[in-house]
């Protein structure tokens, strides 16, 4: 792995030449037979698979109007295709959003269209061959669901959801992913993407209480499957002992402490990721996600609070209440929603992000900072591609962007943000979303991180910028690996509640 | 010719109207199981009601991602949208009021919307990412448009068929009786064209006109945690157990 090494940042951002090929078989390992039957996936690519694809894709396509409407709209207008991180970085023209779609549009006109069916070369339609099959794999594994194409396209067609019906649709005939489909596997099985199990998860949280014990003199509780407690925080379970992640699960401890919350982890519930929506596997996706509803209802917490993580507050905030009720406004009769609705104390939102929580508490004046505690660091915010495009905060449009950044100004006192084309809803993906943060897709993380690095760089050299906030612990995992092959120190990447932690003022109010 | 371009008239407007309606229908009745509005995403259905109108009347997103094919993209459209209003005074008699307004502007829009044309075809043989996505079906739909507005221009700029004939042989279309039609091979081709353009619109890229209406990341209201929002599908999956 040692071989890849950074591609040459831009001295100005044009676009990229075209390199064909450039990331044929740069792709995924493929699951194995054990992986895939854990989770109730057919172990190998199956013998009948054409067939069974496209009667997947068929029932895909009448069970999802985007993926319908996307596969016709789409006019090739190319407003899209230089948007991507992965083009930008690896120069593929297959990594072109559209393009990217185009692998799965060529095989819908062939089977799903008149014109396909009668003249396939004039619409480019093609048959689903072993190798276009090879092809998905490859290339639909170099999307991170991030998009930022969609932000751009005219009808707003959304690769993330093209890639994800890809996916589903690779996964029916056994043919997945390792990474994302080993890590659902885990889930069920023990609780959280990284496989702790409870007991080491309690001891992690006592040595964390010691720890903090140390450093401040106070009784910080880190609990866990309290009953009767207010709060639920589920987190990435990255945060239970991943650096830089950890840092910020202390800065959420310290907030709870120092405004009298009662709250709680649970074992149970251990994870906020649900890698379910990388695979675009509604069942997966809705599974995972009940076990936060049951760890809710046996706790009978008041409130369910989400920890830093990108894709976790995308399906949090935006797929919680459809999957599992948590949420508000659900019918009256609608029985399943309203046995939790019920339950949750509805003068907040629920689900609510750690950064509601925390901002909230500073408005209402209930944290004391010293700001100059965060004085060695020059800090900017990349903004999350699933926090910025796929949900919001504080109940107004915008409000993903203005909370966290709001929150680093509160307890810091050197702030700059970074290209506005590269911001807010343009932010870039990390490189590492979407269930590709695995050391076999480095080549693609590496060069999808370009980007970024690009503007990172920018802000350091003209700014001094020594610190990149964020709130997703995908980021924060990716960046920890990549910074370093583009010449930055692995700890210039951290989380807000870490800075909220060093600011921190405990037992003052 | 007359009763030939009469039969093709029927024939394309019923595949048109017959198939546009049934695909608008097959997007009317998917269901959108989740809640995927990109940002900016607004919260209420007053807010979606712009967002839309922003993007179809100025294709504000385009704009956001390439200023060149906006510009010609949006002349384009914008072009073609005058000279089919113009048009209407080939159907009602009398011509209505506004529609007689227009004359003058619909006449230069035809040049514009052929430089517009020019310009996007231009971008695709030229820009090489444009060209690399680019199917001969793609070329052949901007040759197509081109065709039906430089027939348009030439008989309006050059060789001047009789256009109260024209008129008439619509009208007479549209009380199902066959006029005769002026005598001119420009003006049968611009007719054939225009009919294979509606032929093709159904099972074509050009269903982007009513698929952004129904593009889940446009027109969803960003509350989804303020209203729980189910799929017919998916909340079976709630009784089953
Ligand atoms: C709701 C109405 C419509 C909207 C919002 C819309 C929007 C767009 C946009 C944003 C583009 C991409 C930019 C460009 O290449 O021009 C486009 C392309 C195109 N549109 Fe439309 N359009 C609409 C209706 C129509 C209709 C009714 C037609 C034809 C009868 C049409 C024909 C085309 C063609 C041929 C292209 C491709 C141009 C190319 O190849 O570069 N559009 N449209
Ligand atoms: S969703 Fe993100 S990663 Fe995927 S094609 Fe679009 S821009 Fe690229
Ligand atoms: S911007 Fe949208 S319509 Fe244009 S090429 Fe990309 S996906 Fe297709």
């Amino acid at each position: 792995m040692a071989a890849i090494t950074a591609p040459a940042y831009r001295s100005f951002p044009i676009i990229p030449a075209l390199i064909p090929g450039a990331m044929e078989g740069a792709g995924p390992y493929v699951s194995s037979d054990k992986i895939n039957e854990a989770v109730g996936f057919p172990g190998h690519l199956v013998d009948d698979w054409h067939d069974k694809a496209i009667a997947k894709m068929g029932d895909l396509l009448s069970k999802y109007r985007s993926l319908k409407v996307y596969m016709d709209a789409c006019v090739h207008c190319g407003a899209c295709s230089d948007k991507c991180h992965y083009f930008i970085g690896t120069q593929d023209p297959k990594n072109m959003p559209v393009a990217r779609q185009d692998l799965m549009r060529s095989v819908y006109r062939r089977y799903f269209t008149l014109p396909g069916k009668l003249f396939p070369k004039l619409v480019g339609a093609r048959d689903l061959t072993k190798e276009v099959l090879d092809e998905w794999h490859n290339y639909f594994h170099q999307c991170s669901e991030c998009r930022r194409c969609s932000v751009f396209c005219p009808y707003g067609i959304d690769t993330a959801e093209v890639t994800m019906a890809a996916r589903e649709i690779l996964d029916s005939v056994g043919y997945s992913q390792k990474y994302s489909i080993e890590i659902i596997g885990k889930v069920h099985r023990i609780g959280n993407n990284l496989g702790l199990p409870a007991p080491a998860l309690r001891d992690t949280l006592e040595g964390l209480e010691e720890d903090v014990k140390d450093a401040t003199g106070i009784d910080v509780r880190f609990p866990m499957d309290v009953h009767g407690a207010e709060v639920l925080l589920v987190t990435p379970s990255a945060d239970f002992f991943a650096e830089p992640h950890i840092d910020s699960l202390i800065g959420y401890a310290k907030v709870f402490h120092a405004t009298g919350t009662s709250w709680t982890l649970s074992s149970m519930s251990s994870e906020a990721g649900n890698f379910g929506m990388f695979i675009g596997n509604y069942d997966q996706l809705r599974t995972i996600a009940l076990r936060i509803r049951q760890a809710a209802l046996e706790l009978g917490v008041k409130r369910i609070v989400v920890g830093e993580c990108g894709h976790a507050w995308r399906v949090a905030y935006s797929f919680w209440n459809t999957l599992s009720g948590v949420g508000d406004g659900a019918d009256p009769n609608d029985r399943f929603a309203q046995m939790l609705q019920k339950q949750l104390d509805h003068r907040y939102r629920q689900p609510t992000h750690i950064c509601e929580f925390t901002w909230d508490m500073i408005e209402n004046e209930r944290l004391v900072f010293d700001k100059s505690l965060n004085d060695k660091y020059i800090i900017t915010f990349h903004d999350s591609c699933n926090v910025a495009r796929g949900s919001s905060m504080g109940g107004y449009p915008g409000g993903q962007f203005e909370i966290p950044r709001n929150i680093i100004k509160a307890v810091a006192n050197n702030y700059y943000d970074m290209d506005p084309s590269t911001t807010h809803e343009r932010t870039f993906c990390c490189g590492g979303g979407g269930g590709l943060l695995t050391d076999d897709l480095m080549e693609v993380r590496v060069k999808g991180a370009l980007p970024r690095m690009e503007v990172l760089h920018h802000v350091a050299e003209d700014h001094g910028v020594n610190f990149m906030a964020c709130i997703c612990a995908i980021c924060k995992a990716q960046f920890t690996k990549i910074l370093p092959v583009y010449g930055f120190d692995r700890r210039v990447v951290g989380g807000v509640h870490q800075l909220v932690s060093n600011a921190i003022k405990l037992g003052v109010k | 010719m007359n009763t030939l371009l009469a039969i093709f008239f029927y024939l394309s407007t019923l595949v048109f109207v017959v198939g546009l309606l049934a695909r608008i229908r097959t997007y009317a009745n998917t269901p959108a199981p989740l809640k995927i509005p990109t940002t900016p995403a607004p919260t209420t259905t007053g807010g979606v009601v712009l967002r839309m109108t922003r993007e179809v009347v100025f294709f504000e997103s385009l704009f956001k991602a390439n200023l060149w094919t906006w510009a010609l993209g949006w002349l384009f459209h914008f072009s073609m949208l005058l000279v089919v209003l113009r048009h209407l005074r080939y159907f009602t008699d009398p011509v209505w009021e506004w529609v007689a307004l227009i004359q003058p502007f619909g006449m230069y829009a035809g040049i514009t919307m052929l430089l517009g044309l020019m310009g996007l075809l231009g971008r695709r043989l030229l820009v090489e990412r444009i060209r690399y996505i680019s199917t001969p079906s793609d070329h052949l739909m901007l040759v197509l448009f081109i065709g039906i507005a430089a027939s348009g221009l030439l008989m309006k700029f050059a060789v001047n068929p009789d256009v109260i004939g024209v008129k008439s042989f619509f009208l007479g279309l549209m009380h199902l009786t066959i006029q005769p039609l002026p005598t001119s091979y420009l003006l049968y081709a611009h007719l054939s064209l225009v009919c294979t353009l509606m032929v093709i619109f159904p099972v074509s890229k050009l269903l982007h006109a009513p698929g952004v209406f129904f593009s889940p990341t446009r027109n969803q209201t960003d509350n989804p945690r303020e209203k729980r929002h189910i799929a017919a599908w998916a909340a079976k999956m709630e009784s089953e157990k």
